[in-house]
């Protein structure tokens, strides 16, 4: 099988509409698949793809179901994250939201979790109706549209008014392939209200031999003066590839905190979007590729600036090296109304290998003009001058080179919040970059 | 100690070193004294093991092994200590870190334990006091943001910390001020004892007041042109380096 084969979706995609009734899924299933079948799986040509070849991942049969699965409690167990004990975990198996192994400890006073499904049958109907599927007007390519066309199992989550959840909440995601390769597309909605600070952790596991594909879509609204905290980490298997979309609307003054670090997996691509849809908005985006083997990560960040005065700042890096390839594109854009925006932007990179490849591209399209905005790019090799003055002290060269490394990292690690999360994924970078 | 014979080295292609004898025992301190671009650096570089000078020729024992063949950090280990003239700054790894590995990859390779937190602190604030250094400045990353005088302090609190069998102290006088040349050479004077050898690379008489080497060595143009004792380092402060190369050209005339 060397050419795309994606007929069998439709079947798939016209079971699933038939076998649910409500209109509102229903309808935006459709034009998902409407898009996706005018759109097609993004090739070179597409600008926006044109480092990160997809097209592979489209020549094999997924099972796209999560019926008759073998998951227990205690697979969970031997995913969930440092940290996790106090707090709110949402178990998703092939991209579905398994209410019975997820742990819901906040009160409903704090925050709403429930099945997108449900959602839309509850008093957030309208909420839902309003906010889910926003995304599709950035991200027009058939990859994303082909998640809107299978919306089912996703979550709703609501973060009430004037509720600052002390504890995080987390989304497990397991793709279970061991009978077959599975695409699993998961669909959350987050809504966090008014006054109230969220800290959502994402996390990627494969249990199985066969391939997994995750095709997952995020949905944040974030209300004035609210605080959104978001972190994924990628430390999958090799046969593991995902393309995941993180889209934070800021529609009220408000403050949004992401970071994203990627250690391991086969083919990633994280579309991390900001809008600034207020006035006064301020996001940060971090990120952390540290790769080997043939890994390929491709970080693209937008931040639309739509309103005046509002603030950004992405800082990405990346180590990579055996045959690990890298790419990140950074787009700003400041429309005509955005005056006094402050945007910034800087991509570093090391290459530790003459096979490792790292294509970085800013784009900042500007239409205002009282702006301040940045950009910069580096890639390099380590410092030899630093190298050499460490193994002067008699740091052996592979000690200094991981010492080396592990403080170019340090300036993203430590923009993980939540410390248990940051302890652990600082011992993984650790663990990765030291020698015996 | 250290001995080398007819060391010739060369930078991309530039011959630099033109064969430099130099016999240095335990307890000695030697100043090698030249005018810019005499090769006095270079000495030094290739002496802690700095790849991109190729030697040509000659050949350098350390403790009765062939320095040559050691890697940088194993010259390390044997007890070679240099200053740097331009000490690097690394951010993101802290000083205490840095100083406690390179303690204990010493140790490793002598087949000793690691030192232990508690003898690690103790023996960190013994070596402080020694050098005058503060303790923030050990907090914060490799020489990041120090100035001119607390980097080249810095050095010396690391040489005070690994106790080199051989330090040699590349231009640490350049760049300080009057108070931070007393500190720092009164740090490298309590450091002096009958086991330790010192190389002093330096410009000037100043750093040489206060240390009082045993000889005093004059590099010009890649050679050792002229050996004495402590008085030779006042008779260049007087004359300038011109005597030397008056001297030179008399000789090379008869």
């Amino acid at each position: 099988m060397d050419t795309i084969n994606i007929n069998y979706l439709e079947d798939k995609f016209r079971k699933l509409q038939s076998s649910t009734s409500d209109d509102i899924l229903n309808n935006i299933r459709k034009e998902g698949f409407k898009a996706f079948n005018k759109n097609g799986i993004p090739s070179a040509r597409n600008e926006e793809w044109r480092f990160t070849s997809v097209g592979n991942l489209f020549k094999k049969e997924y099972d796209l179901s999560a019926d008759n699965l073998k998951i227990t409690a205690s697979d969970i167990d031997a995913i969930r994250l440092p940290g996790s004990g106090n707090a709110d975990e949402l178990v998703f198996v092939n991209g579905r939201f398994i209410p019975e192994l997820s742990v819901i400890r906040s009160n409903e006073k704090e925050c709403i979790i429930m099945p997108l499904e449900d959602a839309v049958k509850s008093e957030y109907q309208d909420l839902v109706n309003e906010h889910l599927g926003k995304s599709s007007l950035f991200i027009k390519d058939g990859i994303h549209a082909l998640n809107t066309s299978f919306i089912y199992g996703g979550v709703f989550i609501h973060l009430n008014k004037n509720q600052v959840l002390e504890h995080p909440v987390y989304l497990y995601h397991l793709s279970d392939t061991r009978i077959n390769h599975t695409l699993a597309q998961p669909r959350s909605l987050v809504y966090v209200d008014q006054s109230a600070k969220l800290q959502l952790i994402e996390s990627f596991t494969t249990v199985g031999s066969m391939d997994s594909f995750t095709n997952g879509v995020m949905e944040i609204v974030v209300n004035t003066n609210a605080i959104v905290e978001y972190y994924k980490i990628q430390n999958d298997v090799v046969n593991a590839s995902q393309v995941t979309t993180t889209h934070v609307r800021q529609i009220g003054k408000s403050y949004a905190h992401g970071v994203t670090i990627s250690l391991n997996g086969g083919l990633i691509r994280n579309n991390m979007n900001i809008v600034m849809e207020a006035e006064g908005n301020e996001a940060h985006l971090y990120g952390l590729y540290l790769l080997k083997g043939n890994t390929h990560v491709d970080n693209h960040t937008l931040v639309d600036n739509t309103k005046p005065n509002c603030f950004s700042n992405e800082f990405y890096k990346g180590i990579l090296d055996d045959n690990a390839s890298g790419v990140f594109s950074g787009k700003i854009f400041v429309r005509p109304d955005a005056q006094k925006t402050n945007a910034y932007q800087s991509n570093k990179n090391i290459l530790l290998s003459d096979n490792a490849t790292i294509n970085t591209k800013p784009q900042l399209e500007i239409f205002a003009d009282d702006v301040k905005c940045s950009h910069g790019c580096t890639i390099g090799q380590l410092d030899e001058e630093a190298l050499f003055y460490l193994r002067t002290r008699g740091i052996s060269k592979e000690h200094a080179q991981s010492m080396l490394l592990g403080a170019f990292a340090e300036d993203i690690v430590m923009q993980i919040k939540n410390e248990p999360l940051r302890n652990y994924v600082e011992k993984l970078i650790f663990d990765r970059l030291s020698v015996n | 100690m250290l001995s080398i014979k007819n060391i010739h080295a060369s930078v991309e292609g530039k011959q630099i070193l033109k064969g430099i004898d130099l016999e240095v025992k335990a307890g000695e301190v030697h100043a090698i004294m030249g005018p810019n671009g005499s090769g006095k650096s270079t000495l030094a570089s290739i002496l802690a093991g700095r790849e991109e000078y190729e030697i040509t020729e000659g050949s350098v024992s350390f403790l009765g092994k062939d320095m040559l063949e050691l890697s940088p950090e194993d010259r390390a280990r044997e007890g070679l200590f240099l200053a740097f003239q331009y000490p690097v700054e690394i951010p993101g790894v802290s000083t205490t870190n840095f100083i406690k590995t390179a303690l204990n990859e010493k140790r490793k390779y002598h087949g000793q334990q690691p030192l232990d937190a508690v003898s690690f602190l103790k023996l960190m604030k013994e070596k402080m006091q020694l050098v005058e250094i503060d303790k923030s400045l050990l907090t914060r990353s490799i020489n990041e943001g120090f100035s001119g005088g607390e980097k080249k302090r810095n050095e010396i609190f690391q040489m005070a910390m690994l106790e080199p069998k051989l330090a040699i102290l590349d231009e640490t006088d350049s760049g300080l001020d009057i108070d931070a040349l007393r500190i720092v050479a009164n740090g490298v004077n309590k450091l002096r004892n009958n086991e330790r050898a010192i190389i002093v690379i330096t410009h000037y008489q100043r750093l040489l007041d206060y240390l009082q080497p045993d000889f005093v060595h004059v590099l010009v143009n890649g050679r050792i042109v002229k050996s004495g004792t402590k008085e030779l380092a006042l008779e260049l402060e007087e004359k300038g380096y011109d005597f030397i190369k008056d001297e030179l050209s008399l000789a090379e005339a008869v």
